[in-house]
């Protein structure tokens, strides 16, 4: 193969190449990571039926739904909100994208309380990773983990919604800045989806 | 998606979407409270949440409007991925049924 089968006008061929499947490297990118943090948490749920169906003692301690459907109803609404902040910033309203940034990113903050106050009312009631007052042990474990994991990535979403909404109000982000981010958005609703009927509603007390 | 493709689209098909999400995710409460065993209960709420989640993705990550060839690349690999995950359920049963004591 000669020297000019490899470039063409002294660009190597190869750099010439648009990104794969024609859609812009951030995008590319995210939509990768995505798939990455899919299966980390198909793994820890698939781990977690795992142990909720060969454990004959699995506890069951939710007694109200009032919370955690509060808290479905925020995260929804917010990837509603993420959506207007995308569609804000396509069409060049820059306020309007920043402020439906912020008030999703608030929302986020308020689902990260619920969540918290939650926690703290389960370990009120004596259960810590290791042992609770209703059977097995390894339900803290599971249930800690995989809403801690959750948890964690709302809160990285907050501290990016609010990064990236400011940057782009500074004018060094992009509105594709801001639909990358709202994929993320996206995705950590639709864990949420999964996380409340295997982990809170199959273990409701009836 | 571009920024014709936002003008055209309104917001309509959005609330709609956000509102079909709500009524499934309501849908998952009311399965909760069914008078069904554990294993029907998992399988409804399995359903629910996933046509939960193609909405989420195809609609409001905008997956649709992508390249035929990304949107297959996604759905084989994560759907191929997933469904290797699931090899360990057969000795989730041998444990329910033996506990610690059998081999």
């Amino acid at each position: 193969m000669s020297h000019a089968d490899l470039t063409m006008q002294g660009e190597p061929a190869g750099l010439l190449a648009g990104p794969p499947f024609a859609i812009p490297t951030k995008k590319l990118a995210m939509w990768l990571f995505i798939i990455a943090d899919t299966m980390t948490f198909a793994a820890c749920l698939i781990a977690y039926g795992f142990l909720r169906n060969g454990t004959a003692n699995w506890p069951r301690p939710f007694h109200s739904i009032t919370n955690v459907a509060l808290m479905t109803l925020i995260l929804l609404t917010s990837s509603l909100t993420m959506l207007l902040g995308v569609r804000a910033a396509k069409i060049g309203d820059k306020a309007g994208a920043f402020r439906w940034t912020m008030i999703t990113a608030a929302a986020g903050i308020l689902f990260a309380l619920l969540h918290i106050r939650e926690w703290l009312g389960l370990i009120g009631e004596g259960m810590t990773l290791l042992k609770n007052p209703w059977g097995t042990g390894l339900f803290g474990t599971a249930f800690f983990s995989i809403t801690g994991l959750h948890l964690t990535h709302v809160t990285c979403g907050v501290i990016a919604l609010i990064v990236v909404g400011l940057r782009y109000q500074g004018g060094r982000y992009n509105a594709d800045d801001i639909e990358v981010l709202s994929l993320y958005w996206h995705f950590v609703d639709i864990v949420w989806m999964f996380v409340v009927p295997f982990v809170y509603l199959l273990n409701l007390a009836h | 998606m571009t920024t014709a493709e936002v003008k055209k689209a309104g917001i309509g098909k959005d609330l709609i979407v956000y509102l079909c999400l709500l009524a499934f995710a309501g849908l998952q409460f009311v399965i909760a409270y069914q008078n069904i065993d554990a294993w029907q209960m998992f399988a409804r709420m399995l359903a629910v949440a996933l046509v939960e989640a193609g909405l989420a993705v195809m609609f409001f990550m905008h997956l649709w409007t992508e390249k035929r060839g990304f949107v297959l690349f996604v759905l084989i690999f994560t759907g191929f991925v997933l469904l290797t995950m699931q090899y360990g359920w057969t000795d989730s049963f041998r444990l329910l049924r033996c506990g610690t004591n059998c081999s």
